[in-house]
């Protein structure tokens, strides 16, 4: 080797030095998230927790009464506002959305499945705005002139909710389903079972935590999902009687009433984001759990 | 003279352009094990899963030729679930469903509708006894099967076998995957069986085909190149190119 | 039997979606007679049974077929009535340079919009990027270190758009004292997208070849130089697929920019200046109910460019799918 090839200690030094600096950036980079999830809880939970401390824990989660005009902060029927939308959209997306994850995986011709993976592909790139868009000037109208109701309400947000969170049930299903030990299903066919019952009795149960986690992740979205809901549900903060009545979801709440909200009422708000924020965290927990189990 | 379960006539087939069994014949009689050898890609495994129509899993497989079961042809009107059901099979690598010991057992005879919890008990107790798994399953019926040995595992996979009743019994390797002494118990296992079932065998190891095959096919290349009864073929092989593989010098 | 194609019986179960009434189980006529014939030692198992599994067969694959059409009606449904609604209504004067209420032009948002795309990649890829290369060069998979920055980017992924929203309007809005901007927007928005660019990212250097890496090292080329140079190249097609669908979530995001960089309809004056994107414009517009023909337009120029968008990073999988295959 010739020595021009060597390199000069000061040229090493410089080197070490970038090296060094170069690997903290990447270090930095990496720490932004973590970062970002710290600012996040102590901005929406520091906000959120003073408020509920003034209004007080039970008055504020368990109070049906949201009139803040009046100084009444309870988001009861938030709650179980965005727990009917969300428990409604499972059972409109969930089925509809593990069949399609099974035709896929098991039914569907070489040459149509691109396209077919592409759609749903399509579908969850579609912005909420649309999804909103479209459930006002077709499911709303659909309702209110078919069934005896004023549109806007929770079987408009459920459907909407329900056509929303199919790509993520498909993706999820599929790839689990995908991932089961093709020796289960072999062994299926060969004891004389069916297509049908070697992939509903043995390969979906196998792939079952995986299907779960691809459920509860649409559980996540539909209970984070705002524009689309708002545009639909109504929006009256009570409880709903029946699917035909209107409803306001935390998500709701927060967004219709945030532009002008001042003092209390703006922490209140803050604090139902709080409230959404827990049950996303639990939400997410059960995903992991699920989803690590169905790895296993 | 016993009477032939199977007859294998002029069979090809195909996988796409590749031609992996080139005109077959032989016929395989009832209660009698019969054992396939060969060195890898001869294509012995091809043949065994022709014969509960396992092959029509694999994209751009052909097959020609007739294949019966008892004079019936399995590639024509025979419904094939029901041919799954008399030609059942134990596959190279232990594939217990994830489900309990019971489960597992109870699969078949559930598929075929049978919903009476006495009669799957006895079904289920049956099986394990005819694949001599009984006293060690017994008090683990509820189970995962997931957690058993691989050899354990075997065995289940021999009793939910047995528990649909088949005529024949397919084996692809089933020791392969096992320990020797895994491997003398399924031995042994398959030897008690015999006189219940017809067994056909794909096996590496000719130690194997010769301790407990009735007969023995050796293929190359996609040709059955002899079939004999098994102490013959090991003593006095006919073609040179069986000899040659016996005797290990080749493969 | 003769020439049966074996894998006939697979390929009739596959079949377009309406076929049920064909697949191979449908035999039953013939079947259950040669049934009869082979009936066998088995006492329990009889053809009876053979034929509720056959039912119970049917009646799944109904609903499997079933539930996919929904599926694809529903997709079709919704992309096709936006176009079709859209598009005779999309005029010129929706698209000059000053909206007014007689015009509501679109073309602000159209300039916000690609203003907020550019500021929000520029201040999220690199991050994601950097963070990536760290979690897979860096760091081993199990220290503890790995472990929380996967927990903090798995909650960041977790976070709905509003919770965003509300984050920057109280840090970057107010704390930061940025205003309703479309930086506040933009710095929302890269927080939003980090945890998709990271995690392509991250998927994309750990199926670069481990050869290339040690190729590079056994050189004497250093580590940062071997990131650079040669594991950062071959990863780019599936960072671009990645950074593809932030840019159609940027694109479509509204929930997050409301309370950050506002609904202001003015064109860009600057990046301290409130501006709706074409998303919050949609927003607005179809929450007003005045203009049902502009609401319909601006729906389908939004749709229309997430199928471009959609497309681009699907040309962008299927070129990865293809050397991927080839290696």
């Amino acid at each position: 080797m010739s020595t021009g090839m060597r390199k000069s200690h000061k040229k090493q030094l410089m080197d070490t030095i970038k090296e060094g600096g170069v690997g903290f950036a990447f270090l930095v980079s990496a720490l932004v998230s973590v970062a970002a999830v710290i600012l996040i809880s102590i901005f929406i939970f520091a906000n959120g927790f003073s408020a509920i401390g003034k209004i007080g824990v039970a008055d504020f989660l368990l109070g049906e009464k949201w009139k803040p005009a009046m100084g009444l902060f309870g988001i009861y029927p938030m709650i179980i506002g965005s727990i009917y939308v969300t428990l409604g959209a499972v059972v409109i997306g969930a089925p509809i959305g593990i069949m399609t994850a099974v035709y896929l995986a098991e039914y569907c011709p070489k040459k149509i499945y691109p396209l077919f993976s592409g759609l749903i592909n399509l579908m969850a790139g579609i912005p909420s705005v649309l999804y909103g868009f479209f459930g006002l000037v077709v499911i709303v109208p659909l309702i209110r002139d078919n069934l005896n109701s004023q549109g806007m309400s929770l079987l408009a947000a459920s459907i909407l909710l329900g056509i929303m969170i199919l790509p993520t049930i498909v993706a999820i299903s599929q790839s689990s389903l995908k991932a089961v030990n093709p020796g289960y299903y072999e062994g299926s066919l060969a004891l004389g079972a069916t297509h049908e019952r070697s992939i509903f009795a043995v390969k979906m149960k196998a792939a079952g935590s995986g299907i779960i986690s691809a459920v509860i992740l649409g559980v996540g979205r539909a209970i984070g999902e705002t524009m689309a809901v708002i545009m639909v549900a109504g929006n009256q903060a009570i409880i709903p009687k029946s699917v035909l009545e209107g409803v306001r979801t935390m998500t709701g709440n927060i967004v219709i009433e945030m532009g002008y909200a001042t003092d209390l009422h703006r922490q209140a708000l803050l604090a139902t984001a709080a409230v959404l924020f827990v049950f996303i965290l639990l939400v997410n927990l059960a995903f992991s759990i699920f989803l690590r189990r169905s790895s296993q | 003279m016993k009477k032939n379960k199977i007859t294998i006539k002029d069979t090809n087939l195909y996988y796409d352009d590749f031609h992996a069994l080139k005109d077959i014949n032989m016929e395989m009689a009832e209660n009698e094990i019969t054992a396939f050898i060969g060195p890898s890609g001869c294509g012995k495994s091809t043949l065994l899963k022709s014969l509960n129509r396992m092959n029509d899993l694999i994209e751009g497989c052909k097959i020609t030729g007739d294949i019966r079961l008892d004079g019936e042809d399995i590639y024509g009107n025979m419904d094939v679930n029901l041919l799954r059901k008399r030609v059942g099979m134990v596959f190279q690598r232990p594939n217990p469903f994830p489900m309990s010991v019971y489960d597992n057992i109870a699969y078949g005879p559930r598929t075929h509708g049978i919903r009476s919890r006495v009669e799957l008990d006895e079904i289920v107790e049956n099986s394990l006894r005819g694949a001599a798994a009984w006293d060690d399953f017994k008090d683990r019926l509820k189970q995962s099967a997931l957690g058993l040995s691989g050899g354990q595992q075997q065995r289940l996979c021999i009793a939910r076998a047995i528990a649909v009743e088949p005529e024949v019994l397919l084996m692809d390797e089933p020791t392969s995957a096992l320990d020797p002494i895994s491997t003398a118990k399924i031995e042994e296992l398959v030897q008690e069986i015999k006189d219940r079932y017809t067994v056909v065998i794909v096996t590496h190891n000719m130690q194997q085909a010769a301790r407990i095959s009735d007969v023995t096919a050796f293929f190359l290349l996609g040709e059955l190149i002899e079939m004999e009864k098994t102490d013959k073929i090991f003593s006095v092989p006919k073609d040179k190119r069986t000899e040659d593989y016996i005797t290990g010098r080749f493969g | 039997m003769n020439q049966a194609s074996v894998s006939e019986q697979d390929k009739d179960m596959n079949l377009e979606l309406t076929d049920c009434a064909c697949s191979p189980n449908i035999r039953t006529g013939s079947d259950s007679e040669s049934d009869g014939k082979s009936k066998i030692s088995s006492s329990r198992i009889d053809s009876k049974s053979t034929v509720r599994l056959r039912m119970s067969g049917l009646i799944a694959r109904i609903l499997v077929k079933g539930g996919a059409l929904i599926t694809l009606a529903v997709i079709f449904t919704i992309v096709g009535y936006i176009l079709i609604k859209g598009i005779p209504n999309i005029k010129l004067n929706l698209f000059e340079w000053e909206y007014n209420s007689e015009n509501v032009s679109m073309m602000p948002a159209i300039v916000n919009t690609i203003v907020m795309v550019v500021v929000t990649l520029v201040i999220a890829v690199p991050i994601g990027i950097g963070a990536a290369v760290y979690m897979v060069e860096y760091v081993s998979k199990g220290s503890i270190l790995a472990k929380v920055i996967k927990l903090a980017i798995e909650t960041l992924a977790g976070v709905p758009s509003i919770v965003y929203g509300l984050f920057g309007a109280l840090f970057f809005v107010k704390f930061l004292e940025f205003q309703l901007s479309i930086l506040a927007g933009c710095l929302t928005l890269a927080i939003m997208i980090l945890p998709l660019v990271m995690g392509t990212t991250e998927e994309a250097l750990r199926m670069v070849p481990i050869s290339y890496k040690e190729g590079s090292l056994a050189l004497g080329a250093t580590r940062v130089q071997t990131i650079f140079k040669v594991q950062l190249g071959p990863a780019t097609p599936g960072i671009l697929s990645g950074v593809i669908i932030a840019v159609g979530r940027i694109v479509g995001e509204s929930a997050a920019l409301v309370f950050t960089s506002g609904t202001i309809a003015k064109p860009l004056v600057s990046m301290l200046s409130s501006g709706r994107t074409l998303s919050v414009h949609m927003y607005v517009l179809s929450g007003e109910g005045f203009h049902i023909e502009q609401t319909y337009a601006t729906a389908t120029v939004l749709m229309v460019l997430v199928l471009i968008l959609n497309g681009l990073s699907t040309l962008i999988a299927k070129k990865l799918g293809s050397k991927n295959e080839n290696e």
